[in-house]
C-alpha cells in the first residue's frame, strides 16, 4: 500500500518531467546562453569558452550602427503597416460576413489555406507573381496598356507588405468572426428594439464588446509580424539595398555571413526586448479595456 | 433568420466570389504552373491551353524515382531525399510533442499544481520568441555543447559505426532538428490540450481506477480516446510548424539532413530560376498542409480561436 501511494504522489512529476526537461534544455538554456554570448566577441568556429568577454561593446556598436537602425525602422514599418491594414480588412470582412450563409464553413476553409502553406512557398508564389515579365501583375498592366512596375525593385517593401496581407488577413477575419458570434445576443436584440441602425450597432455595441478579443488578436499578429523571415528571404533576400531587410533577416545574416555571433546575439536581445515591451504594453491596455467592456456590459443589462 | 438568408444582395455574392478567388487564386496558379514546361510558362500562354506534363515533378524527385528519366542526364536537384528528411522530422517531432505534451497537460489539470495560467503565460512567452532569436544560441549549443566526447565509449561507438571526425554532436542530425521543434511546440500543445482534458469527466477516471487500472492505464485507455479532437488540432499545428520551418533547420542540418524548404530557398537564390520545377517542389511542400486544411478545418479553427477568444 505504501509503495502505491508514494507512486501516486510521484505520478504528476513523472508525467511532467519529459516536458520540463526538454523545454529547459532546448528553450530556456539557449535563451540564457544567448544573453551570455551577447557580451562576448564570438566566432562560429569557437566554443563559448574560447571567446573573449567584451562587456557591452556589441550593444553599443549596434546602437551606433546606421544599418542596424535602418533594419529596425524597416521592421517597425513592416509590422505596423501590415497589422493595421490586416486589422481593418479582417474586422471589416467579419462584420460584413457575419450572417447565416450556407457556404460559410467552406469559405473559412478556403480562407485559411494561405496561412497553412509554408512561408517559403508563399514567398515563391509571390515572387513569381511580381516577376517583371512573367508575373501576373505586370502582364495585367501590359494587357490594359499601362507601364509595367518594378515590384520587387523600387517598391520592394510595399510588395512584401501586400504578400503578408494576403497571407494573414484571414487569421484576423476568423478570430474576429469567432468573437462576433460569441457576443451576447441580448445586447444586440435590445439595441435593435431601441431602433439602432446597423452602423450604430457596429460602432456602439459590437466593436466595444469585441475589443478585448481584438486586442489579443492584434497582439498575436504583431508578435508574428516580427517573426516573418522566409517570405521576405525568398522574395527579395532583404534587398534592394536594405529596403526590406527586417531584423530577423539581419540577425541570420550577421550570424551566417558576417560570422559575428556575439553581435547577432546582442541584436536578438534587442529584438526580444522590443517584443517584450510591446507585449506588456498591450496586455496592460487589454486589462483596462476589459474593465470598461465589463462595465458597459453591466450598464446595458441594467438598462433593460 | 431564414427570411434574412434569402434576401442577400446579389452584389454580396459577387464580393464573396472575388474574395475566394483572391485567397485561392495564387495557390491555384502555382498548381497549374507546376504542370507546365518552362517554355509554356515563359511564352505567356496564360490560359489553360497547354499540354499538362508531370515532367517537373519527375525532375524534382529524380533521386528517388525507380526509373531513368529521358529529359535529364544528371540528377542535380535531390528533392526526394529532402522530402524524406522533411517527413521523418515532421512526423517524429509531431508524435513526440503530442505524447509529451499530453502527459504534461494531464498532470497540470488533474493534479492541480500551477495549472492553466502557468501554461498560458508560458505559451505567450514562447510565442513571443522569434525563431531568428533562437538561431544563434541553438547553432552554438548544438555544434559545441550538446556533444558526446569522441573519447567516451558511447562517442567512440557512434564514431566507429557512422564515421566522421571530431565529437559526436546534435547538429547535422535529424534528432537535433527534432529536439528544437518539440521544445518550440510544447507550450502551445500543452495549453490547447489542457482545455480539452478539463472537460473529461472525473467519474470516468475514478471508475477505471476502481477497476484496478494504474495512472498510466487510466491516461492511455480512458483519457486519450476522449480528447481526440484536441489531439487532432494540436497535431496539425505542430506538424505545420515542423514541416514548414526553414531558418533553424538550415542552421542545424548538414548535406544529408536538408529539408525541402532549405532546398527551395537555395534554388530560388540562383540566378536562373527554373520556374516549372520550383513550383512543382513548392506544390509538393504545400500538399500535406492543404490536405489537412480541407479535411480538418474545424479543428484548425478551434486551435486558432482558442488562443484569443477564450484565453
Amino acid at each position: 500500500m505504501s509503495t502505491s501511494t508514494s507512486f501516486n504522489r510521484l505520478t504528476p512529476y513523472v508525467f511532467l518531467a519529459p516536458a520540463v526537461i526538454i523545454m529547459a534544455l532546448a528553450l530556456l538554456y539557449p535563451l540564457g546562453y544567448m544573453m551570455y554570448g551577447s557580451f562576448r566577441e564570438w566566432d562560429p568556429s569557437q566554443a563559448m569558452g574560447e571567446s573573449t568577454f567584451v562587456g557591452l561593446k556589441n550593444y553599443i556598436t549596434l546602437w551606433n550602427d546606421p544599418n542596424f537602425r535602418e533594419s529596425t525602422l524597416v521592421t517597425l514599418k513592416f509590422a505596423v503597416s501590415v497589422v493595421t491594414v490586416e486589422m481593418f480588412i479582417g474586422v471589416g470582412l467579419a462584420l460584413m460576413l457575419d450572417r447565416n450563409l450556407r457556404g460559410m464553413s467552406l469559405l473559412r476553409t478556403l480562407f485559411i489555406l494561405p496561412m497553412m502553406i509554408a512561408p517559403v512557398v508563399v514567398g515563391l508564389i509571390w515572387r513569381y507573381m511580381y516577376h517583371p515579365t512573367l508575373g501576373i501583375f505586370n502582364r495585367g498592366l501590359k494587357g490594359v496598356g499601362l507601364e509595367s512596375v518594378d515590384w520587387l525593385g523600387q517598391h520592394a517593401l510595399l510588395s512584401v507588405i501586400i504578400a503578408d496581407i494576403w497571407q494573414w488577413t484571414p487569421f484576423i477575419f476568423i478570430l474576429a468572426l469567432a468573437a462576433l458570434q460569441s457576443l451576447p445576443r441580448s445586447a444586440l436584440e435590445a439595441s435593435r428594439i431601441d431602433g439602432a441602425t446597423g452602423w450604430q450597432q457596429i460602432i456602439h455595441i459590437k466593436l466595444p464588446l469585441m475589443m478585448p478579443v481584438l486586442i489579443v488578436t492584434c497582439l498575436l499578429r504583431l508578435i508574428d509580424a516580427f517573426k516573418v523571415l522566409e517570405v521576405i528571404l525568398v522574395m527579395t533576400e532583404g534587398g534592394p539595398g536594405l529596403s526590406t531587410e527586417i531584423l530577423a533577416l539581419r540577425i541570420s545574416r550577421t550570424a551566417t555571413e558576417f560570422r559575428e555571433l556575439g553581435v547577432a546575439a546582442a541584436m536578438s536581445n534587442y529584438l526580444l526586448m522590443l517584443l517584450l515591451f510591446i507585449t506588456v504594453l498591450m496586455l496592460i491596455y487589454n486589462r483596462i479595456m476589459e474593465h470598461r467592456a465589463a462595465k458597459a456590459n453591466r450598464m446595458i443589462e441594467e438598462a433593460h | 433568420m431564414a427570411v434574412e438568408e434569402k434576401r442577400q444582395h446579389p452584389g454580396f455574392y459577387a464580393i464573396l466570389v472575388m474574395l475566394i478567388i483572391m485567397a485561392v487564386g495564387p495557390i491555384l496558379m502555382m498548381f497549374i504552373n507546376s504542370f507546365k514546361l518552362d517554355v509554356d510558362i515563359i511564352s505567356g500562354t496564360t490560359g489553360l491551353l497547354f499540354m499538362p506534363t508531370i515532367q517537373n515533378y519527375e525532375t524534382a524527385l529524380c533521386d528517388i524515382l525507380p526509373y531513368e528519366l529521358d529529359h535529364l542526364d544528371f540528377c542535380a536537384l535531390k528533392f526526394g531525399g529532402a522530402f524524406i528528411n522533411s517527413l521523418i522530422i515532421a512526423l517524429v517531432s509531431t508524435l513526440l510533442t503530442l505524447v509529451i505534451g499530453c502527459m504534461a497537460a494531464y498532470a497540470l489539470v488533474r493534479f492541480r499544481f500551477m495549472g492553466r495560467d502557468t501554461a498560458s503565460a508560458t505559451t505567450l512567452m514562447v510565442r513571443m520568441v522569434p525563431p531568428a532569436v533562437l538561431l544563434v544560441p541553438v547553432f552554438g549549443l548544438w555544434n559545441n555543447e550538446f556533444c558526446i566526447d569522441k573519447a567516451s565509449w558511447l562517442g567512440s561507438l557512434i564514431r566507429d559505426n557512422f564515421g566522421g571526425r571530431g565529437d559526436v554532436c546534435l547538429a547535422g542530425t535529424h534528432s537535433g532538428i527534432i529536439l528544437i521543434y518539440v521544445a518550440m511546440n510544447l507550450p502551445f500543445v500543452i495549453w490547447i490540450l489542457q482545455s480539452f482534458i478539463v472537460q473529461v469527466p472525473r467519474q470516468l477516471e475514478e471508475a477505471a481506477r476502481m477497476d484496478g487500472a494504474g495512472p498510466f492505464q487510466v491516461f492511455f485507455k480512458v483519457v486519450l480516446p476522449l480528447i481526440k479532437p484536441g489531439l487532432a488540432a494540436a497535431a496539425i499545428f505542430t506538424f505545420r510548424i515542423a514541416w514548414n520551418e526553414y531558418l533553424l533547420a538550415s542552421a542545424l542540418s548538414d548535406r544529408d539532413t536538408k529539408t525541402v524548404p532549405i532546398l527551395i530557398v537555395n534554388n530560388m537564390s540562383e540566378f536562373n530560376v527554373e520556374w516549372g520545377v520550383i513550383m512543382a517542389t513548392g506544390m509538393l511542400l504545400a500538399i500535406p498542409p492543404i490536405i489537412f486544411t480541407l479535411f480538418a478545418s474545424r479543428q484548425i479553427i478551434t486551435g486558432m480561436t482558442a488562443g484569443a477568444v477564450k484565453g
